[in-house]
């Protein structure tokens, strides 16, 4: 098939960018998105031209490298489903594809539609983590979880870090994301003695890094290829309110 | 072999965050904001309702509707000073619609700095719907009315009967059918009113932390403020269509 694409060129963080338009021939219906923008890479070398970069590194759905806006949709048009996940059947000869890259002020665009997510790492690194000495694999079955916690606490730490919440969200609040560690560490024992304070710190960390507030419009979990539900940021509300009330 | 990335900032190590006492912050937590936007929405809410069971009094005849009305300047007197019930409630709703304003515009205002750059594509939603779209500018909008609202019914200026009228012939002779435009606007400010509780209803409790179980939670969000609105409706309706005259 052919297709029109228009990808956002922009050579630095201080270029102002532009929508390029490129005409691409012969798509097989079996290449992912990315295998296409390989190919049309392929082409602007052979013509002498700078290849778009984009990120990309597991191209199996588990990294979360593959951030891009297809035709205004985080991670294009299939639900549940990573960019590099996404095959050009979806397609049909003659489409047009607008390609962006995600945009947040806390997301500053790095080149063409690579963005800058250490934002990301910094909530991470304000309260993501458990402080146990991680020496030997501990006994299975050592510590009690009931099943339901076990299945929701996976289901959080499913999130791949992709940041498409955030490229989402109207208010480009990162709520979405930091609720989903808050659920994975609060619903299990280990997480316990550090829950209040984790969540104030990646709360606190996320509004430092310069993300919006959240007003509930659930554009965030309809387009997390991991289907993060939207109960993740409730418990983080009341983790943080119950925190805050306590410390003041 | 060596290999060179330059990819600029992405592969630089991540800076680490400095510590410092978590007291130096300065700004208030948007999810705090939140939180007061939740409580004095819930504020709100509980008057409307309240409010909405006084105007269907309407039906009960001039009488009931005057001597309710008195009834309200006169609660707890002689232990209150006269009207001081009321006063102090009516302080209450200010407090109320001022916190949740100012937080509403601190928010909206870090939202939009959050997002400066808008996608050259469509961006279409792909979630909840035109009541969560038109939270701010519906906000904004049931404000004015608000503001008529007083002018009209507590104040009496905007009203053909003026102040020194009795409440019933105040509201009466607002929504005479030779009115009609008067109340086409109340009954657009009231649907306004009754899509910002469908999403803020949830919202509001989301914002707690007490959400539960979405659909039901949606569901009666959306059956809630469609009574209220449906209550608040049929009074002006009823005046002007003559079945209270
Ligand atoms: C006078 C009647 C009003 C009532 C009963 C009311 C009620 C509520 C409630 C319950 C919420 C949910 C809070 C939350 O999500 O945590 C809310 C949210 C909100 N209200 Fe109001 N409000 C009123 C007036 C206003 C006005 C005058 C404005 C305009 C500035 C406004 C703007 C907003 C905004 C921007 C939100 C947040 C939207 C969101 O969560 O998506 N409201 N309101
Ligand atoms: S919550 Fe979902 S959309 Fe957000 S970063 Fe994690 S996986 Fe990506
Ligand atoms: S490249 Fe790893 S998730 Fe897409």
């Amino acid at each position: 098939m052919n297709l029109t694409l228009k990808v956002w060129r922009q050579s630095g963080p201080d270029d102002e960018g532009r929508l390029v338009r490129y005409e691409i021939e012969d798509v097989s219906p079996d290449m992912s998105f990315l295998e296409m923008l390989d190919v049309l890479n392929e082409r602007l070398i052979l013509a002498g031209d700078d290849p778009v970069a984009f990120d990309h590194d597991c191209r199996e759905g588990i990294c979360g490298m593959c951030s891009m806006m297809i035709d205004g949709v985080a991670h294009g048009p299939q639900k549940n489903t990573t960019t590099c996940q996404l095959h050009m059947r979806h397609y049909k000869d003659g489409d047009t594809i607008v390609i962006e890259p995600w945009r947040a002020r806390p997301f500053p665009v790095v080149k063409d539609l690579v963005v800058d997510r250490s934002a990301f790492d910094r909530i991470i690194q304000a309260g993501g983590f458990i402080s146990v000495p991680a020496g030997s694999a501990p006994d299975a079955h050592a510590m009690p979880v009931p099943k339901v916690d076990a299945d929701d606490a996976f289901d959080a730490a499913t999130c791949i870090g992709c940041g498409a919440c955030v490229a989402a969200c109207p208010n480009g609040s990162a709520s979405l994301f930091t609720a989903a560690k808050i659920t994975h560490l609060g619903l299990l024992p280990q997480g316990q003695p550090e829950r209040g304070s984790r969540a104030r710190a990646m709360v606190e960390q996320m509004d430092e890094e310069g993300f919006g507030g959240c007003t509930n419009t659930g554009e965030c979990t309809a387009v997390c290829p991991k289907g993060i539900p939207l109960d993740t940021i409730a418990r983080m509300n009341a983790d943080y309110l119950r925190a805050s009330r306590k410390s003041g | 072999m060596t290999a060179t990335i330059d990819r600029g900032k992405a592969t630089e190590p991540v800076t680490q965050i400095p510590s410092r006492p978590r007291r130096s912050r300065r700004r208030v937590s948007s999810n705090s904001l939140k939180a007061v936007m939740a409580v004095s929405g819930a504020v709100l809410v509980l008057f409307l309702v309240l409010h909405m069971a006084g105007n269907l009094k309407i039906f009960a005849g001039a009488e009931s509707f005057n001597g309710y009305a008195a009834w309200l300047r006169e609660v707890g007197y002689p232990l209150l000073p006269h009207r001081g019930l009321l006063t102090l409630l009516e302080a209450g709703l200010v407090v109320a619609i001022a916190a949740h304003m100012y937080s509403a515009i601190v928010l909206a205002r870090r939202a939009a700095n959050a997002r400066p750059v808008k996608y050259a594509a469509k961006v279409k939603s792909r979630a909840d719907g035109y009541a969560t779209r038109t939270m701010r500018w519906g906000g904004v909008i049931v404000f004015f009315f608000v503001i008529y609202h007083l002018l009209d019914m507590t104040f009496g200026v905007a009203n053909p009967e003026g102040h020194e009228a009795t409440p019933f012939d105040r509201m009466v002779a607002g929504f005479d059918p030779s009115r009609w435009y008067i109340t086409v606007f109340y009954v657009i400010s009231v649907v306004m009113v009754g899509l910002h509780l469908r999403h803020g209803l949830w919202s509001a409790l989301q914002t707690l932390g007490l959400a539960r179980r979405y659909p039901v939670l949606k569901a009666s969000a959306a059956g809630l403020s469609a009574l209220l609105t449906l209550g608040f409706l049929v009074v002006p309706l009823a005046i002007t269509f003559g079945v209270v005259r």
